[in-house]
């Protein structure tokens, strides 16, 4: 007799990459024999021990993980202000932004890099929008010694100039892309079109968890460690589980590895947290859930900006880590199914948030998790006192303070 | 019998290749290249492919890619695209018409109702880029109901293993990707893949197009004779924007100056008879 499957959310992708009708490989045939191949080496690394305790090791000693959770009683405090009496709940964040090279981005990245090493690759490729997957990419790649391409949108490079020079003190080649609007869309377009030409010695390193099976899947569980180590530090601080998990979403990694490890707890409520730009009732924001509509882009199905004939439209964010028309697979079936709330957060309100954390906690965001942590400054004051919210701190800010400040007409 | 394989019979009978071009539809304007899609017959197109525009072609080279943008901005639609080869199909019967595109626009339109619409439009098949044989089977029963053929691209990176299955998934013809890359940016020795092609022919009896890279009379000549077709796109694209104004709009050479390349093309292609085997 088969033996019931347990009720679990964590079993997705099924075999053809689905999670539900989302996800899958929808790539030209060029690319479909050595996403087979990618995909086979990638679940056998899962079951090998020693690229397994390879990868911890850098985590530990070349990362700095586990990354710490912090109470963030100073917040908290200053949200309650605010809040109704025995309303306020307690704000933890998840520090991912002290990983080396300064976001959660490097987790997958090790992660990816060994495994291309693995598959006898010589060269890696990435796209890169903020910045951040870019920088952790090359970092990687002159850890270990392998030649590392970075697309980036032209648009991206003139707002992230930091991290363009980073890749470039680290070896990395900067490629700007100017076609479309000239930003994280684009550049994905042009790493797959590089991938195309260069199959035979190239690996693409996708930063977050879009595009083919098993991509989607393998940068998930790359990022789980968030969650993991997130879970256990909680059970350790507070000795139960948060209410509520709070986690920027543009393509979705830092969210879907802090979620993953919760979704079968069925008492710990997420919310996914969208750009909304100039607002979810504008066109400029990048909202792909909460405005956008079941399509195929960059190799899988998923919620996209789309117009009425199938085109993509062009996304808006002030964060270039989150100007994306499209959003992981997964979280367009967490969507449907309701396990994740998604909202948005606008510029401003990320705006308001990044210079709110920077004074009471002393920790500069970057402008993605400052969409995260605007939520939390709406939704903590309206929760019980004794209630816990945690949210992903994925990346820290240095790399936007010339874009914050240019905002706030502040010259620098 | 379909269009397609009526022609590639008549051409079998000829002793020739298939010469087939692509040029993207509504560019750089509707009208332009309807009188360019008018003539693709007459100056010696055996096998008419219709790119259908799409923001973001993953597969494309730079001139491909403006092409789309050019074709977006006047306007195309996929049903602005199926009346082009409704009006096509009022002064022709015989030419094969092959819709070329990314699989968003056709999933948007409605993948049953795109089918088909494009049946009665008057196309013959479906090259969806996006969509491998993993994915193809939300689109081949309509595809198949609606008697369109769905053309694949096989890559020199398809192996063995992995071609039955691709040819399974196969019908009209084959598109055989000359090189791994983008279109338009490299170009291969055409002549030489007589083997390859033949390797491929004896896993399959559909005939075999070959494309990407191919610009001039005597690569396409290659190629056809090489295999059983030889596609050229980015070169008449390249054409076709060189006779535009700096606004990207059709200058008074344009139509002349695309048809005039498809003729050249044409003579060659047919001048390179095939060794009766």
């Amino acid at each position: 007799m088969n033996k019931p499957l347990p009720n679990s959310l964590r079993q997705g992708p099924d075999g053809r990459g689905r999670f539900g009708e989302f996800g899958g490989r929808f790539v030209a045939e060029t690319l479909m024999p050595l996403i087979l191949e990618v995909e086979a080496a990638y679940e056998a690394s899962k079951k090998d021990a020693a690229f397994q305790a390879e990868w911890r090791r850098l985590l530990t000693h070349y990362v700095g993980r586990p990354s710490p959770l912090w109470y963030a009683e100073r917040l908290t405090t200053h949200l309650r202000k605010k809040a109704a009496p025995g309303k306020g709940a307690k704000v933890y964040f998840k520090r991912d932004e002290l990983n080396h090279t300064g976001a959660h981005k490097i987790n997958a990245v090790l992660g990816q890099i060994l495994l291309a090493k693995k598959m006898g690759k010589t060269r890696i490729i990435a796209e890169t929008g903020a910045g951040q997957h870019g920088v952790a990419t090359a970092t990687a790649c002159a850890l270990m010694d392998l030649p590392c391409v970075v697309y980036m949108g032209a648009t991206d490079v003139e707002r992230q100039q930091p991290n363009v020079f980073r890749m470039k003190l680290l070896g990395a080649q900067i490629v700007p892309v100017t076609s479309g609007a000239a930003t994280l869309k684009d550049a994905m377009n042009e790493g797959l079109r590089d991938w195309v030409a260069n199959v035979h010695d190239t690996y693409y390193c996708i930063g977050t968890v879009a595009g083919p099976h098993p991509y989607p899947a393998m940068v998930r569980d790359f990022q789980s460690v968030i969650g993991t180590e997130a879970r256990a530090q909680m059970l350790e601080a507070e000795g139960r589980l948060p209410d509520v998990l709070v986690a920027a979403v543009g393509g979705g990694s830092n969210a879907m590895g802090l979620f993953y490890p919760f979704l079968d707890d069925k008492d710990v409520a997420m919310v996914g947290v969208e750009a909304a730009g100039r607002g979810l009732d504008t066109h400029e924001h990048a909202a792909a859930l909460s405005r956008g509509r079941p399509g195929v882009l960059h190799g899988n199905r998923t919620y996209l900006l789309q117009d009425g004939d199938g085109q993509i439209t062009e996304a808006h964010s002030i964060s270039a880590g989150l100007d994306y028309p499209g959003v992981g697979p997964e979280h367009s079936w967490l969507h449907e199914i309701g396990r994740v709330q998604y909202v948005g957060a606008t510029d401003d309100e990320a705006l308001e948030a990044f210079q709110l954390c920077s004074r009471q906690e002393g920790i500069i965001p970057a402008l993605e998790p400052a969409h995260a942590l605007a939520h939390v400054i709406k939704a903590a004051p309206e929760m019980p006192a004794d209630s816990i919210m945690l949210m992903n701190l994925c990346g820290r800010g240095d790399k936007d303070i010339f874009t914050v400040a240019k905002h706030l007409g502040e010259n620098i | 019998m379909s269009r397609i394989a009526a022609k590639f019979a008549a051409l079998r009978q000829e002793g020739r290749g298939a010469l087939v071009t692509y040029l993207q539809a509504f560019d750089p304007d509707r009208e332009t290249y309807r009188a360019i899609l008018h003539g693709l017959p007459a100056a010696g197109a055996d096998v008419i492919e219709v790119g259908v525009p799409f923001t973001d072609p993953m597969a494309d080279g730079p001139s491909i890619q403006k092409a789309g943008q050019r074709a977006l901005k006047a306007g195309a639609t996929a049903a602005g695209v199926l009346d082009l080869v409704r009006s096509l199909r009022t002064l022709d019967d015989t030419t094969p018409v092959v819709l070329m595109g990314y699989y968003n626009p056709i999933l948007t339109y409605g993948v049953e109702a795109f089918c088909k619409d494009a049946a009665t439009a008057g196309a013959d098949g479906l090259i969806i880029v996006d969509v491998p044989p993993e994915e193809a089977d939300e689109v081949e029963p309509h595809a198949t109901a609606n008697g369109l053929d769905l053309i694949r691209l096989i890559a020199p990176t398809t192996d063995e293993a992995r071609l039955p299955k691709v040819l399974a998934a196969t019908t009209g013809f084959i598109y055989y990707v000359a090189i791994t890359g983008i279109t338009g940016t490299r170009s291969a020795d055409y002549a030489s893949m007589a083997p390859t092609i033949a390797n491929l022919k004896r896993h399959t009896d559909l005939p075999v197009a070959i494309g990407f890279g191919i610009r001039s009379p005597a690569q396409a000549a290659e190629a056809a004779q090489a295999a059983d077709g030889a596609v050229v796109g980015t070169a008449l694209v390249d054409t076709l924007a060189a006779s535009l104004d700096s606004e990207g709009r059709a200058g008074p050479d344009t139509v002349k100056n695309v048809l005039g390349q498809v003729s050249g093309l044409a003579q060659a292609v047919r001048a390179a008879r095939k060794v009766a085997a």
